[in-house]
C-alpha cells in the first residue's frame, strides 16, 4: 500500500494530483518556455510544426479515438479553415481577429455537414463519406483559386513575423486546445462520447442522446481543425489546394495511430513522431551515404518508409507509442516481477 | 454516339477496377484502399515483363497477369491475414499504409517518367469505327476484357468449388470455417483475383494513356462506383460503374471538364444519403471502430 489516498471528489477529477506530478509539470513548463532561446533555427521550426500539427491531431483524437467516429476528411477540414482565412484576407483584407472566428464558424458548419452522415452510417461507410467530402471541399478551394486567378495559391500576410513569436503563439494555441480537450473529456460530453464509442445501444439506454453526442464530436473536432487550418495558412503565409492532399489526411490519421488510440498524450507523441520522421529519414540517408543518389526521389523514400512504419505499428503495437510507454512504465514499476500479482 | 462510346469505355474501366473492391469486401469485409496502387503495380508488372520478353507480347501479358495474381495473394499472406478480426479502422488503415508503401516503392524502382508499355509490346493503338463513333483498340479491348472478367467471375462464383467456398466465407466466416473451409486460402485467393483484375485494368489503361504514378487516381475514383452499386454485389459494381461513368462523362461534356475528379464522389455522397448500402448491396449492421 502506498501512502496516497484520495478523500475528496475534486481530487478524483484533478488533472494533476500528486506533488511529484505537479513538480514535473512545472519543470516541463519551464523547459517549454526556455526551449526557443536555446534551440537553433531548424529545431525551432520543428517545434512550431509539432505544435501546429498537435492541434489537428488532438481534434482528430477526440473524434476518432474517443467518440469512435472514423473520419478520413481531416485534410478537407484543414483546407476549409485555411481557405476561409485566405479568401477573407484576399477579398476583404480581413485581420487575424476576424479570420480566426470565421474559420472556426466554417469549421463548425462543416462539422455539422460531415457529421450528418454519421447519424445513419457507421464504420466503413462513414469513413468513405468523409473521404468524399474531403475531395469536394478541396475541389471547391481549387475552383476558387483558378476562377480568381491565383492558380499557384493565395499568398497572405502573417501578423507574426518571427519564428520565436510563432513559437509562443502556437504554444498558447496548442495548450488551449489541449486544455479544452481535457476538460471536455472529463465532463458529461466526453463521457457521452466514450459511451457512444463503447456501444451505441447501451449509451442510448443510459440516457445519452447518441445523435447529439456524435454531432457534437464532429462539430468540436472540425472547429478545432479549421482553427488549425487558419493558423496553418498564416504560418505558411500561403494557401494552395495542393497542400491538402489525401496524404495529409493519412498523416493525421497516422499521428493518432502511431501515438496510440484513445489518449491525448498519444496524439502529441504521434504528432512529434510524424513531423520528425522525414528529418530522421533524411539523416538516415545521409548516414548511409545515399542522400545524393536519392535526392530527386526523397519524397518516394518518405512515402515508402512512412507506409512501412504505419504497418509495423498497426501489426505489432496497435496501442501505439503510448502502449510502448506504458509497457516500459509497468516494467519499472513491477520490477523485479514480470506481471501484476494475481491477488491483492 | 461518341458520348455513349466514351461512357462505355469509362464504365468498363471503373467496372474492371471495382470488381476488386467488391471481391475483397464481399469475401473478407475489408475495404482495400490500396487497390489503386495494386492496379498500378500490375501495370508496372506488364512494363517489366514487356521489356523482359521482347518480341513475345502474349507471353509478356500472360506473365504479367500471373504476376499480379501472385502479388495479390502475397499481400494477403504477408500483411492482411494479421488484420483478420481486427477493427474496421485498423484494416482500412493497413491497406492505406500499404498503398503509400507501394507508391513510394514503385517510384523508387520504376522512376517518375511516363512509360509506354504498348510500344514495348510492339503493338499500336489504332482507332476503330463502331456505330459511327470512334473507339481506340485498347478501349475496345477494355470493354471486352470487362465483359469476359465479369462473365468469368459469375461462372466461377456460381459453379466452381472455390467459388462456392468464397461465397460461404463471405456469408458467414465462422460457420464456413467450421465446415472445413480454410479461410486464409479463400481470402488469399480473393486478394489474388482482385489484384489480377485490378492489374488487368491497370495494364490496359497504361496501354491506352501511358504509364505513370497519377494513374492511382483512377483507381481511387473507381471505388465510389463500387459503393454506389453496393459493396458486396458484382452486378451492383457493373451498374454503379455505369451510373458514375455516365454522370462523369455527361457533366464533363456539358458543364466543366475540371469536375472530372469530384463527380464520382458527389454521386457517392448522394447515394450514401439516400441508400447507404448501395443499389444492389445487402443491408447490414455496420461495425464500430
Amino acid at each position: 500500500m502506498s501512502g496516497y489516498f484520495r478523500i475528496r471528489y475534486s481530487e478524483d477529477s484533478a488533472l494533476l494530483d500528486t506533488r511529484t506530478q505537479k513538480a514535473w509539470f512545472a519543470a516541463f513548463l519551464v523547459a517549454l518556455a526556455v526551449y526557443p532561446f536555446f534551440a537553433g533555427a531548424l529545431w525551432l521550426d520543428l517545434a512550431n510544426q509539432v505544435l501546429l500539427g498537435s492541434i489537428g491531431a488532438v481534434a482528430l483524437m477526440l473524434l476518432t479515438g474517443y467518440a469512435g467516429q472514423i473520419s478520413l476528411g481531416h485534410a478537407g477540414l484543414l483546407a476549409a479553415g485555411a481557405f476561409t482565412t485566405g479568401i477573407l484576407c484576399k477579398e476583404l483584407g480581413a485581420a487575424f481577429w476576424l479570420t480566426l472566428p470565421a474559420s472556426a464558424a466554417v469549421g463548425a458548419l462543416l462539422g455539422l455537414i460531415f457529421g450528418l452522415p454519421s447519424l445513419r452510417l457507421r464504420g466503413l461507410y462513414l469513413a468513405v463519406s468523409t473521404l468524399a467530402l474531403h475531395f469536394i471541399v478541396v475541389f471547391l478551394g481549387g475552383e476558387y483559386e483558378t476562377k480568381r486567378g491565383f492558380s499557384t495559391g493565395i499568398v497572405i500576410e502573417s501578423p507574426i513575423a518571427s519564428a520565436l513569436g510563432w513559437y509562443f503563439a502556437l504554444l498558447a494555441a496548442a495548450a488551449a486546445t489541449l486544455l479544452l480537450a481535457l476538460n471536455l473529456l472529463r465532463s458529461r460530453t466526453g463521457r457521452a462520447w466514450r459511451a457512444v464509442h463503447g456501444r451505441e445501444a447501451v449509451a442510448e439506454a443510459l440516457g445519452i442522446s447518441v445523435q447529439r453526442a456524435k454531432l457534437s464530436a464532429f462539430v468540436v473536432s472540425s472547429t478545432l481543425t479549421a482553427v488549425a487550418g487558419c493558423l496553418f495558412a498564416y504560418f505558411r503565409g500561403f494557401v494552395s489546394a495542393e497542400a491538402f492532399s489525401l496524404y495529409l489526411t493519412i498523416q493525421y490519421v497516422a499521428m493518432i495511430i502511431i501515438g496510440g488510440m484513445g489518449s491525448l498524450l498519444g496524439a502529441l507523441l504521434g504528432t512529434a513522431f510524424v513531423v520528425l520522421f522525414p528529418y530522421v529519414i533524411d539523416g538516415g540517408m545521409r548516414l548511409l551515404g545515399v542522400a545524393d543518389r536519392l535526392a530527386s526521389v526523397v519524397f518516394a523514400v518518405n512515402y515508402a518508409a512512412f507506409g512501412l512504419v504505419m504497418i509495423l505499428f498497426l501489426v505489432f503495437e496497435p496501442q501505439g507509442l503510448v502502449g510502448l510507454w506504458r509497457r516500459v512504465q509497468n516494467w519499472f514499476q513491477l520490477w523485479p516481477f514480470k506481471q501484476r500479482p494475481l491477488a491483492k | 454516339m461518341q458520348l455513349a462510346v466514351n461512357i462505355a469505355v469509362l464504365a468498363s474501366i471503373y467496372a474492371l477496377i471495382c470488381c476488386g473492391y467488391v471481391l475483397i469486401y464481399r469475401v473478407s469485409r475489408v475495404l482495400s484502399l490500396a487497390h489503386g496502387e495494386l492496379m498500378l503495380l500490375g501495370a508496372y508488372g506488364l512494363y517489366a515483363t514487356a521489356s523482359l520478353f521482347k518480341g513475345h507480347p502474349l507471353l509478356a501479358l500472360a506473365a504479367a497477369a500471373a504476376l499480379a495474381l501472385m502479388v495479390g495473394a502475397a499481400v494477403y499472406l504477408a500483411l492482411m491475414w494479421r488484420m483478420t478480426g481486427e477493427s474496421v479502422l485498423a484494416a482500412v488503415l493497413a491497406t492505406i499504409a500499404l498503398g503509400i508503401l507501394l507508391r513510394g516503392a514503385m517510384i523508387l524502382v520504376f522512376g517518375t517518367q511516363t512509360q509506354y508499355p504498348l510500344r514495348d509490346l510492339g503493338w499500336s493503338n489504332a482507332s476503330v469505327p463502331v456505330f459511327g463513333a470512334r473507339i481506340s483498340t485498347v478501349g475496345l479491348a477494355l470493354v471486352l476484357a470487362t465483359a469476359a472478367v465479369y462473365l468469368g467471375l459469375f461462372a466461377f462464383l456460381r459453379w466452381t468449388r472455390w467459388g462456392i467456398r468464397m461465397r460461404a466465407a463471405g456469408q458467414h466466416p465462422l460457420l464456413a470455417a467450421q465446415r472445413g473451409i480454410g479461410l486464409h486460402g479463400v481470402y488469399a485467393l480473393a486478394w489474388g483475383l482482385a489484384t489480377f483484375t485490378g492489374g488487368m485494368a491497370g495494364m490496359l489503361i497504361a496501354c491506352d494513356a501511358g504509364l505513370e504514378g497519377t494513374l492511382v487516381i483512377i483507381g481511387f475514383k473507381a471505388f465510389p462506383a463500387a459503393l454506389v452499386g453496393g459493396l458486396d454485389s458484382l452486378v451492383g459494381a457493373l451498374v454503379g460503374s455505369l451510373v458514375v461513368a455516365a454522370a462523369e462523362v455527361l457533366l464533363i461534356h456539358h458543364v466543366d471538364p475540371l469536375l472530372s475528379d469530384v463527380v464520382p464522389f458527389a454521386v457517392l455522397l448522394a447515394m450514401l444519403a439516400v441508400r447507404p448500402w448501395g443499389l444492389f448491396g445487402t443491408r447490414e449492421e455496420l461495425d464500430r471502430v
